[in-house]
């Protein structure tokens, strides 16, 4: 599903597997698209991404900061779930002690399949300021798997709202069977 | 109809919970809907603050000092530098006296602003969240010119300020307090009168001065019991005598004065930022310190008066340029010991009433 600009300067068309040049303009004119059922459930899943609020330490605020007026997260389809069950994604916003630890694992489990990672800021990519605390897991990918680091501290909410970009690119690609680190 | 038989229950409310503002866990038991007995579990964001600082030097340590109370990090800020200032008995320029009371008063306007969108967020509205969010970006942008960071700005220094004001800071702070003004009063329209909010919020946690002063309250959930306990009145520190601002007391101790206290603070500290800004003098901004500060061996402790409380610092020093013991005296954590009294015999509903009113940050209470 590829967008080819044609080099005479004809009206773009998508190339569908399977089917020849003319074949796909044709059906591109007609305005039909033509995918696989898992391209169309990544392109659905990517763009109503319902993170967890999963807010611990500083980054929280601006994760809040981010879902509110000015940045508005739900023009991306984002809207923050309280729980668990109802979110597909999850956003480590803070540190995580290892107190917290068990249950961010707890949470992980859960949210239903499939379900993506976000680590925000420092803290839950490395352990952030707190490395040396006794206190703290050093990133929360020694708990979890994680899928989009957004480094900072915390992310102001333009780094925070790339990196849900990304994990939506991500959704998307991974639907066409593309592998990405 | 016999008589409905009611059976005690234990209920978990966070750690992840929308309405604990971070992680905060209290464990009740309830009958029905009635709460018997409520215990907060504090410690899941533990990060070590007071420990890691014991490895840092002074300036080091005000970064950590930003991530301990994040809603308002500026006074954070102001708490430590104020604190090695005092024990090493150092001179700070005018002009970087008057630039801390400015940033410190718009952070506590920042920080009400906090209190006010997410306690009603709690309460069931969500849309003065979105004005209060929006208002409070603004302050985040001056902060955001002023040192180039939205929520961790780490802009003091023992002996001054980092950063002079960029060109048209100060005009546009100047043309932000009144305007602020004038959506408080949209704020108090919106909010202030509405009947389900009065009947949320009238009459539920209340608790008198002498509970308060027992339990070593301060800040707001003191005041709101009609106890005037101001640092910045009762003890002046910095040059907070030079200014004319009322301390805002409340009546009845309950959550509809401490909603009130914490709206009306916002106006006083306005009127604080309007009077330090015709009376900002020009000059430099960080005073003549020693390369390396060492605080003369000794106990130290100072305290100023933190958005939530009096923020104290306790310092004690072996002459090095590492504190040999920091340790901070956090309002939030204090304020939250009141709370299973506060809780016995409430509502499920008015738990989050209450918690939300107390305004605890947990990075505070944990640090």
């Amino acid at each position: 599903m590829e967008v080819n600009n044609n080099a005479n300067q004809q009206p773009a068309y998508m190339e569908f597997e399977g089917f020849t040049q003319e074949e796909s303009q044709e059906l591109s004119k007609a305005g039909v698209l033509i995918g696989t059922l898992e391209q169309i459930k990544g392109w659905a899943r990517s763009n109503s991404l319902w993170p967890l609020t999963f807010a611990t330490a500083c980054c929280g605020i601006e994760m809040m900061g981010t879902g509110a007026a000015h940045y508005d997260l739900d023009r991306f389809g984002i809207i923050f779930r309280a729980s668990p069950r109802h979110a597909d994604c999850i956003i480590i916003a803070g540190t995580i002690t290892k107190k917290m630890a068990p249950i961010l694992k707890r949470l992980y489990d859960q949210m239903p399949e499939p379900k993506w990672v976000v680590a925000m800021g420092s803290c839950a990519t490395a352990g952030g300021p707190y490395v040396r605390a006794y206190s703290v897991v050093k990133g929360a990918d020694q708990v979890i798997p994680v899928d989009v680091y957004i480094p900072g501290c915390p992310p102001s909410p333009p780094a925070l709202i790339y990196g849900l970009n990304k994990l939506q690119e991500k959704i998307r690609l991974e639907a066409k069977g593309k592998k990405v680190r | 109809m016999g008589e409905i038989r009611t059976e005690e229950m234990l209920m978990n409310i966070g750690p992840q919970h929308p309405s604990t503002h971070g992680v905060l866990r209290v464990v009740v038991k309830v009958d029905g809907e009635i709460i018997k007995e409520a215990d907060p579990v504090v410690g899941y964001l533990h990060r070590g603050t007071e420990k890691l600082a014991e490895d840092l030097q002074y300036t080091q340590i005000i970064p950590y000092t930003d991530r301990m109370d994040y809603l308002s990090s500026m006074v954070n800020n102001h708490a430590i530098v104020n604190a090695v200032e005092r024990a090493m008995d150092l001179e700070v320029p005018e002009r970087a006296e008057y630039l801390r009371i400015i940033v410190v008063e718009l952070n506590r306007v920042m920080s009400h602003l906090v209190f006010l969108g997410t306690y009603l967020l709690d309460l069931g509205a969500m849309t003065p969240f979105l004005y209060a969010f929006a208002d409070r970006e603004q302050v985040v942008d001056f902060f955001n010119r002023l040192c180039g960071a939205r929520l961790t700005y780490n802009y003091m220094r023992v002996g001054g300020v980092k950063w002079d004001t960029p060109d048209g800071w100060l005009d546009d702070v100047k043309k932000f307090v009144p305007y602020m003004r004038s959506q408080m009063g949209m704020f108090h329209e919106l909010v202030t009168g509405n009947e389900i909010f009065l009947e949320r919020v009238k009459g539920i946690g209340k608790f008198d001065a002498e509970t308060a002063l027992n339990y070593a309250m301060s800040g707001i959930n003191l005041r709101s019991t009609g106890f005037n306990w101001d640092l910045r009145k009762n003890k002046p520190y910095s040059i907070y005598d030079r200014f004319d601002f009322n301390v805002i007391v409340g009546e009845n101790g309950d959550c509809f004065d401490r909603y009130m206290c914490h709206m009306n603070e916002i106006m006083e500290s306005l009127k604080i930022v309007e009077q330090a800004l015709e009376q900002i003098p020009e000059g430099p901004v960080m005073g003549k310190v020693p390369k390396i500060l060492r605080v003369p061996a000794g106990e130290y402790y100072s305290a100023i008066e933190g958005t939530r409380g009096e923020l104290g610092v306790y310092i004690v020093s072996e002459g090095k340029d590492k504190p040999y013991r920091l340790k901070f005296r956090r309002p939030s954590f204090i304020n939250l010991q009141l709370l299973p009294q506060q809780l016995k015999g409430q509502s499920m509903a008015n738990l989050i009433a209450i918690l939300g009113a107390v305004d605890i940050v947990l990075g505070e209470v944990d640090a």
